[in-house]
């Protein structure tokens, strides 16, 4: 549904002209307009947003909200160049079993990106040509950018020193 | 070990030809850090490359997470330290953004210049180590000469040549030195001229040109997809600069030009930049010209240090800093993608806070880490000699790209 406040932006009505259920919300705040977008139709608002000009996919990204539920948010930044227009959109997934499709069907900038938010979050982007480490060595285990990672890591302890 | 970093024995031998897999970096001198290339071979084509990325990471967005607002300064000057101000000035609007804080026009004055400065040195060291790699080593003395009187003067602002923290959340962190108009003023009437002598080095070399024009060609809504950004995606003929765009720090205020070439080609980088130095030239004249009088801090004494004098005669000034050591200051709850140019190209700052001292998330969208996922378009099917030469066009820095 779309709320109230952003009935008159020209890219939110165009996602939910495109489908209705398509959006969860959303906001305007310092000028930024984020979109909530449902996870599991998060290739069709690019899709969409694509066919609008908006050539390019700036960054993705997560955040962890641990210990909130749903945990992780995907964040996509997305430009129009000949719009001179920034959107983000957000889909919220669950810390159990952190899954969203991958945006590399739609935007070929989404393949390194998503590699890093798999590496550092462990969020699984599905059908992602190449999902491996790209930041920490292969051989790695646990995702260090989650809050619940403590930023010494694991491995070592100073005091045992 | 991840399969495709992997170098296979390669030995397919078919009537004439023998694939062969090299193994490129990470510490070879023309990867500008430690960048690992994957190059598989037949005679001196590049059929398929493939970029392994990662030595440099350091973990910088998780210390981030650890550390109060203002203490992320710092860190920020590591992330591209080629252009450590820029980067400290993309973190420091965004936290001002979500503060909804107002900067007194010195400090933007201020920060435009020392923005610039930084690109003009930091293009001048990729065009020093560019011309290396290709083979002009003269460029290469020249450019680092100029690149120290760069350096000198942010010694002279900041006490730092590198590291310079500099541009702190709430405007400067001290006021410009004594004589620092005469300084830089003196740099730039110089400059123009050195400018010219790279350019006589470099326009007419006929080793240059064969080497350059012509070369790491892909055509320009590929290179927007891919992420490409910065003196490359102008050099393919699209005007796009955050400077113009979504003017920051006023840069509405200042008369400059984005150079562009339709070129697309390694030679087309070159001109871009260089036609970029002598704008940045342009814009430091205007600041210093235009230099309005003031505070470079904002009056906001929960946020910005106050006065040594203040604080050791006043009460409230005594509180404020003490709670701003000891605690640092909360920002509000929010989220804020602030988009600067950076030498580089696009350089992004998302911050998340959730009202507390500290941020919830910084991550930082780097110009060379989008650029570089573009080098196997760029130099597959093409000569292993243009290679160096295109991965030196695309200027990254490897702590940028890795954090």
């Amino acid at each position: 549904m779309l709320p109230e406040n952003l009935k008159e932006n020209a890219v939110a009505a165009s996602l939910e002209q495109a489908d209705s259920d398509l959006l969860l919300g959303g906001n305007t705040d310092h000028n930024e307009l984020t979109l909530d977008v449902v996870p599991e139709k998060i290739l069709g608002a690019l899709q969409t947003l694509k066919g609008q000009r908006f050539e390019r996919l700036s960054t993705v990204t997560v955040v962890d909200r641990y210990p909130m539920e749903p945990r992780f948010e995907v964040v996509y930044h997305l430009q129009s160049v000949s719009r001179n227009l920034y959107v983000r959109l957000k889909c919220r997934i669950s810390g159990e079993k952190p899954e969203i499709d991958s945006a590399t069907a739609v935007y070929a900038a989404a393949n390194w990106y998503e590699r890093e938010a798999w590496d550092l979050f462990g969020v699984v982007f599905k059908n992602h040509p190449n999902l491996t480490r790209i930041m920490m060595p292969d051989f790695w285990e646990g995702h260090p950018l989650r809050r619940d990672y403590p930023v010494h890591g694991y491995k070592y302890s100073y005091q045992s020193e | 070990m991840n399969e495709t970093l992997t170098p296979a024995a390669t030995t397919e031998k078919s009537q004439h030809t023998r694939r062969m897999t090299l193994n490129m970096g990470p510490q070879h001198p023309s990867t500008h850090g430690v960048l690992r290339v994957l190059l598989e071979l037949e005679g001196e084509t590049v059929l398929k490359c493939t970029p392994d990325i990662g030595f440099l990471h350091t973990g910088i967005e998780k210390q981030c997470e650890a550390l109060n607002w203002q203490q992320v300064i710092t860190l920020t000057d590591r992330v591209d330290y080629l252009a450590n101000l820029s980067n400290n000035l993309c973190y420091s609007l965004a936290v001002e953004k979500l503060l909804e804080m107002e900067i007194p026009p010195k400090a933007q004055w201020m920060r435009v210049l020392l923005c610039e400065l930084t690109r003009i040195n930091s293009h001048l060291v990729w065009l020093g180590t560019h011309a290396l790699d290709i083979g002009a080593m003269t460029v290469f003395f020249l450019c680092f000469r100029e690149r120290e009187d760069i350096l000198r003067l942010f010694e002279m602002f900041s006490g730092q040549r590198l590291m310079t923290s500099y541009i702190r959340v709430g405007g400067l962190a001290l006021d410009p030195p004594r004589g620092w108009e005469k300084r830089v003023k003196t740099f730039m009437d110089t400059l123009p001229s050195r400018v010219d002598e790279y350019e006589s080095l470099l326009n007419s070399n006929p080793i240059w040109l064969k080497r350059t024009k012509g070369v790491g060609r892909l055509p320009v809504e590929e290179m927007l997809e891919i992420g490409m950004t910065g003196p490359c995606i102008r050099a393919a003929g699209i005007p796009m600069d955050a400077r113009k765009m979504m003017p920051y720090s006023s840069y509405d205020k200042f008369n400059f030009e984005v150079p562009t070439s339709t070129d697309n080609d390694v030679y087309a980088r070159y001109a871009v930049r260089v036609a970029e130095i002598r704008e940045s030239i342009k814009i430091v004249n205007q600041a210093m010209a235009g230099m309005p009088e003031g505070p470079v801090q904002a009056s906001a004494p929960h946020v910005v240090l106050p006065e040594r004098e203040k604080m050791k005669t006043q009460m409230e000034s005594l509180i404020y800093h003490f709670k701003i050591v000891t605690e640092g200051f909360s920002v509000p709850a929010g989220e804020v993608f602030q988009v600067i140019e950076s030498p580089r190209g696009e350089l992004g700052y998302y911050v998340v806070s959730d009202g507390t001292a500290k941020p919830l998330r910084v991550h930082m969208r780097t110009p060379s880490f989008g650029n570089l996922q573009a080098l196997p378009n760029l130099i597959e099917d093409r000569m292993l000699a243009d290679a160096i030469a295109i991965m030196g066009s695309l200027d990254f820095v490897l702590g940028d790209c890795d954090r």
